[in-house]
């Protein structure tokens, strides 16, 4: 077997979910490191080192002038080259809610993000239906994730959708699935472009998505499992330890092994 | 190259204009007769810098994203047929996060440092489509805009031009301090000490909020010194002895109370139960630092603090609820060498926000106090914007209604973290600054912003209020040091000390720490400015949000330094802690404050307070023909209904350390407790929750007082804690404080929190106290008017709980569980949701506590479905909330209540303490009854398909679940 891959995690300016996305790679056995944007600038062979990078959520620069604007500004303007030459082997990158808006605005995925219909900020879970190739997503039909945001609704022009669509870069839609259902509400969080929640590129090595799955690794974390708790204990059965997001981490590990 | 303004304005493409559609929204709501079509916006930057062209090129192309936005220079193009424009931008001198985003995205991208005098400005241009006049324009901006933060152009149809604002900041300031001249009558110094020092125009410099005795005092001293105080020394003295910081009238005798309420009642009960606790006392730091911790495991801590921000979020709601919890914020960071916030609270007292009254601070009605719905609006935007921006999940709330909270609203902002024990050999919740450390700022520059807020909040509301007293929040400023310090320089031992610059600024913070070595000495031009142009006296006192002030060995001082540069935070010497036993600040080496730090921290004049008691207020009685219409009524009511409209906006995921949420069941009900997990590798959990009960103070301020403890206790026990290991914070919000009457109220209130927490077992671990809730004004007929805030305690509980698969939720979970009341239902329908008359609930602590420990027993050994606390609208409202948080029906019947309660009014919306509504699986029914024996615990119904609730009494009462769940959700329907 291959060694465990190393992990990176961007931070820096406001971004605030490192710890939970470190943490869950770790679960599943990466190893991983939280490196500030302005250490990968002073020194970018630092990308040498791994097999998976990540932006993680956050807010960066406050949203200020636009969501992902000015982080995404950052890393196009000192770490371009450096994360092409990090793509061009054969890793993984991931991007999830400000980061998928800063990769957006960096150029890796293509699309952009809009404030959401509602005009106001979100946290919910939402119910997500795989809907493309991608090693993150591998053995994943649906799964159910909390969402965290005020930009997060999808467009891209429709040249851009046609190719998204031809290359399967569609990974992630936004469905009516066990949490809406139980909840009662509207399948589409933000008024996303057919419910797009995620895109691919690279193939479907890199993944940009405004749900958070790193918030969805463990049982307990779910918004109804006291509810369904009741279902266990009555039928004698153990809670499950894990939640539905963890599997694409592990999917990444397994990917390098 | 000359400096000069250009303008980048960025429009947003035709794929959609969120925000523009977001004011027509509001706009639409709040004019709902004005003849408004469309809106569009214009994001606007004003670059006054020394750029090329080819520099203002690149600038708007790093400004625009092209798949959704365009852009253009200079000028602004108007879309055709706009009926009107309004620009939208800063005051001078007031934060303005997005432009200085801006400017570091053209920094980057130009690769070159703004100079001094080099920034850029946002402002939104919005424009407006439709059959519209001046009028509706000018209501429009008014609504659009604070005037105390924001400045407003309205344009008309024919405008193609819109002049480049510049809202730099000019001052004219003396550099230098003044001496003040105390050797007047008391007339001249009673002046002094209410409107401030005299400028050398003969203007007054806002309040210092000392009395005459204490300025004789402070005339005394500096005899002794052999001169005249100088301004900045006034200033420090005013500020240290400040009630916001000195905490007087708890701190001073009460009658017969020598040793003060605090002492005697407070940190009394604390002492109390610790000793009795004897090895099961959980609290490590309590009542000496910015929050007071307990122990989670053997090797972490974790700590809560709870303020409030009241003055400021009533001038600018916003702002000051943005300050209120990106502030204590930093009493976690500011906790030993610095936790990690792990969650925020919140609170919000409120005037009813469809309450139109009209108020103004000034009798001439120019002063204008926002509407009711604005300061919501604003409060709630503004813990949106600092909670969520930090990456800390906000997990517990409230909102409550009544009109006493229409002059000053309460804000509420509270912060849990957590800390390592140790790292290596240091112990990290404890600190001690030495003589020859660095003072080290970091964070944020010193500007205008704040200054008097320690003594302004000391004071009520009116025409003299500063609108300086008025910061705006930076929280990405602050996440940046926050980074630096908890993820590297507190582990690398790189500090020996560190505190909060809140209240007072650096007088404060560097006052406090110069405690701990015996001395401090500043040196003021070394302090960071925004803009120049400050007088010594404003460097020290300014109330600059997102700064922190530091301790730095000298050894360690470059490798500070070092972490700080890569994390992009600003950190600077001004000076060093010595042992001199003095607070000595130099201005360009002239000597402008020279105290001893015994008198500046020890020789305020002790003030013996007399209280008397107030004549009881007469209450009406209230009739409802119909029982079922009045619990519909009281679930449409902003304090009981949903704010789920909060809970979603406020991110209670990030951290991934959510177990049970603020939003509950299918019905996604609010619970008024939560509970997290900190970390990944322990089972244990943190259970937090809140209590308050102020209506109570209209009949008792004890009964209020002891309300707001029992419920917070059963609002804990119900999420899954036990009573011990609980520990519990006060935070009292009163008005006119000096008033023997009030005082009397405040003793009594004070009592209960001993009789009440000592009995529980629950100590207080941290507080906080807010005593001017006044407004003093103008009625829209011009009569002058006082609002004064009911007597109100918030007590926030902090438990902590061995493995939060025991967590438990309020929502009804299986057809056929059996529903039980804990407690007795007695006749206590006094200042209740149901009737203003009648007897107050009365706390009976022993007969409570057995309830709350057989309750968190059997939910502990898994024998409970859910539970809900009996608390604001008695059992019919606890009943409703479970149904719709299950979507689930029930039945009861009320002749199996116990207790004293006689009629069916008096059994369904009685306030009685200490109650809880429990669901049980049948299969569990005879452990459970086991487990509650001694205790009153009854059967009082059962979980039933049918989707409605229905109550047998001397009538029956039957209320479809849709009924129900649409009036619980009516009240911010449209929010």
């Amino acid at each position: 077997m291959k060694k465990k891959p190393h992990v990176i995690l961007f931070s820096g300016y406001g971004l605030n979910t490192e710890d939970e996305t470190k943490c869950a790679f770790e679960l599943v056995g990466a190893t991983a490191d939280i490196v500030h944007i302005n250490d990968l600038i002073a020194d970018p062979k630092l990308l040498g080192k791994a097999q998976v990078l990540v932006m993680p959520g956050g807010f960066s620069y406050g949203d200020d002038t636009g969501a992902g604007k000015a982080y995404g500004n950052r890393v196009k303007q000192h770490l371009s080259g450096a994360i092409e030459q990090f793509l061009a082997r054969d890793t993984l990158m991931i991007g999830i809610c400000n980061g998928f808006q800063i990769i957006t605005n960096a150029g890796f995925v293509p699309g952009a993000l809009l404030q959401n219909d509602s005009g106001r900020y979100s946290c919910r879970w939402v119910d997500l239906e795989v809907t493309g190739e991608s090693p993150w997503l591998t053995g994943i039909k649906s799964l159910s994730v909390p969402i965290a945001h005020g930009e997060g609704k999808y467009f891209a022009p429709p040249e851009t959708l046609a190719q998204l669509k031809k290359e399967g870069a569609i990974a992630l839609r936004y469905v009516r699935g066990e949490t809406a259902n139980y909840f009662d509400m509207p399948e589409n969080p933000n008024g996303s472009l057919e419910n797009i929640a995620g895109v691919t590129s690279h193939g479907g090595r890199v993944l940009g998505l405004m749900p958070h799955p790193e918030r969805a690794v463990r049982f307990t974390q779910l918004p109804h499992w006291t509810y369904l708790r009741e279902g266990y204990v009555r039928d004698g059965k153990e809670l499950p330890a894990e939640g539905p997001g963890l599997q694409l981490f592990r999917n990444a590990v397994h990917y390098f092994s | 190259m000359k400096i000069m303004a250009h303008r980048i304005a960025v429009y947003p493409s035709k794929v959609g204009d969120a925000r523009a559609e977001g004011v027509l929204r509001s706009l639409k709501a709040v004019f709902p007769t004005a003849h408004l079509d469309r809106v569009a916006s214009v994001a606007t930057y004003v670059v006054e810098a020394a750029l090329t062209d080819r520099d203002l090129e690149v600038a708007a192309v790093r400004l625009t994203n092209p798949i959704i936005e365009h852009s253009s220079r200079e000028s602004v193009d108007a879309p055709a047929g706009y009926a009107f424009a309004i620009e939208i931008g800063y005051l001078p001198g007031v934060t303005d996060n997005v432009g200085k985003t801006a400017r570091e995205t053209i920094e980057d991208a130009l690769s070159k440092k703004f100079s001094g005098g080099e920034a850029v400005y946002s402002s939104t241009l919005y424009f407006f489509f439709g059959d519209l006049t001046k009028k509706d324009a000018e209501a429009f901006a008014k609504e659009l805009h604070n005037p105390l933060i924001q400045r407003t152009i309205v344009y008309g149809s024919g405008e193609k031009e819109f002049p480049i604002v510049v809202p730099r900041v000019d001052l004219h300031a003396p550099p230098e301090a003044d001496l003040v001249d105390l050797d007047v009558d008391d007339a001249e110094l009673l002046r002094i000490g209410k409107e401030g020092i005299q400028n050398r125009d003969g203007t007054r410099r806002g309040p210092l909020a000392l009395s005459v005795r204490a300025l004789k005092v402070i005339r005394d001293y500096f005899k002794q010194e052999g001169r005249k105080p100088s301004d900045i020394e006034l200033e420090a003295l005013a500020q240290a002895w400040s009630e916001h910081c000195k905490h007087t009238i708890f701190a001073d005798p009460l009658d017969e109370i020598e040793d003060g309420i605090y002492r005697r009642y407070i940190k009394g009960a604390t002492e109390k139960i610790r000793k009795e606790k004897g090895k099961r006392d959980f609290c490590v730091s309590v009542f000496k630092d910015n929050s007071g911790a307990i122990a989670f495991d053997e090797k972490y801590l974790v700590t809560h603090k709870v303020e409030t921000h009241n003055s400021p979020s009533g001038l600018d709601p916003f702002g000051g609820s943005v300050t209120a919890i990106v502030g204590v914020n930093r009493d976690c960071l500011g906790f030993g060498l610095g936790a990690k916030p792990i969650a925020n609270t919140y609170g919000f007292c409120v005037a009813d926000p469809t309450d139109a009254t009209e108020l103004f601070r000034d009798k001439e009605k120019t002063q204008p106090l926002l509407p009711a719905r604005r300061i919501l609006e604003g409060v709630i935007a503004g813990v949106n914007a600092g909670g969520n921006q930090s990456g800390i999940p906000t997990m517990d709330g409230f909102v409550i209604a009544d009109p006493s909270y229409r002059g000053k609203p309460l804000v509420y902002g509270g912060t849990v973290g957590l800390i390592p024990r140790k790292k290596g050999s240091r112990t990290l919740y404890e600190k001690k600054a030495k003589a020859g450390d660095y003072i080290v700022m970091i964070g944020g520059r010193v500007g205008l912003d704040g200054i008097h807020g320690a003594t302004f909040s000391s004071e009520s509301l009116s025409s003299g209020s500063p609108a300086t007293a008025v910061q705006i929040g930076d929280p990405i400023t602050q996440k940046k040091f926050s980074d630096a310090l908890v993820r590297e320089a507190r582990d690398a031992g790189l500090y020996s000390s560190i505190t909060d610059d809140g209240a007072g600024g650096l007088s404060g913070s560097v006052g406090e720490m110069a405690r701990e070595s015996d001395g401090a000495l500043v040196d003021l031009e070394t302090v960071p400015l925004k803009y120049p142009g400050l007088s010594p006296w404003q460097i020290w006192l300014s109330e600059s949000q997102e700064r922190m002030t530091l301790a730095v060995p000298k050894s360690k001082w470059s490798a500070f330094q070092k972490i700080c540069e890569r994390h992009d935070v600003e950190a600077t010497r001004i000076g060093e802690f010595t042992s001199s036993g003095r607070c000595i600040v130099r201005h360009k080496g002239q000597t402008v404050l020279d105290i001893s730090l015994d008198f500046l921290h020890e020789g305020r004049p002790i003030e013996a307070q007399k209280s008397a008691r107030p004549e009881p207020k007469s209450l009406s009685t209230q009739k409802h023909a119909d029982l079922g219409e009045a619990l519909l009524d009281m679930l449409s009511r902003p304090s009981i209904g949903s704010i789920s409209f909060i809970s979603q906006q406020y991110d209670h995921e990030v951290q991934g350390t959510s177990v049970t949420k603020p939003l509950q069941g299918k019905g996604r009900v609010n619970a008024e407790a939560t509970v997290l997990k900190p970390l990944a590798e322990s089972d244990k959990g943190v259970v937090l929750a809140h209590g308050i009960a102020p209506w109570y103070s209209k009949i008792d301020t004890y009964a209020m007082a002891a309300a707001a403890i029992d419920t917070v206790v059963r609002n804990a026990i119900i999420a899954g804690a036990s009573r011990d290991y609980l520990a519990i914070l006060d935070n009292f919000c009163w008005s006119s404080s000096d008033a023997p009457e009030r005082l009397f109220e405040l003793k009594m209130a004070s009592k209960a929190c001993y009789d009440v927490a000592t009995a529980y077992g629950t100590p207080f671990i941290s507080g906080k106290d807010s005593m001017f809730n006044d407004f003093r004004g103008y009625t829209a007929e011009g009569k002058p008017t006082h609002i004064a805030a009911l007597p109100t305690l918030l007590v926030s509980a902090i438990g902590v709980i061995p493995n939060v698969e025991k967590a438990m939720t309020i929502d009804l979970k299986r057809v056929g569980d059996l529903l039980y009341v804990a407690g007795e239902t007695n006749d206590e329908l006094g200042a209740s949701e149901y009737s203003e008359a009648g007897d107050v609930p009365i706390v009976d602590t022993k007969k409570n506590a057995a309830v709350y420990d057989a309750v968190a027993k059997a939910i502990g050994n898994g024998l409970v479905a859910s539970a809900i606390g009996v608390g604001r609208g008695g059992l019919a409202v606890a009943l409703a909330k479970s149904v719709i948080a299950g979507k689930l029906g029930a039945a009861i019947d009320l002749s199996k209540l116990a207790g004293r309660a006689k009629g069916d009014a008096e059994k369904l919306f009685s306030e009685s303490q200490g109650r809880i509504l429990l669901s049980v699986p049948r299969t569990s029914k005879a452990a459970f009854e086991k487990m509650c024996q001694g205790v009153t615990v009854t059967e009082v119904g059962e979980v039933l398909e049918a989707a409605s609730l229905s109550v047998e009494g001397d009538k029956s009462i039957e209320i479809p679940l849709s009924k129900l769940t649409e009036a619980y959700r009516s009240f911010f329907k449209k929010w």
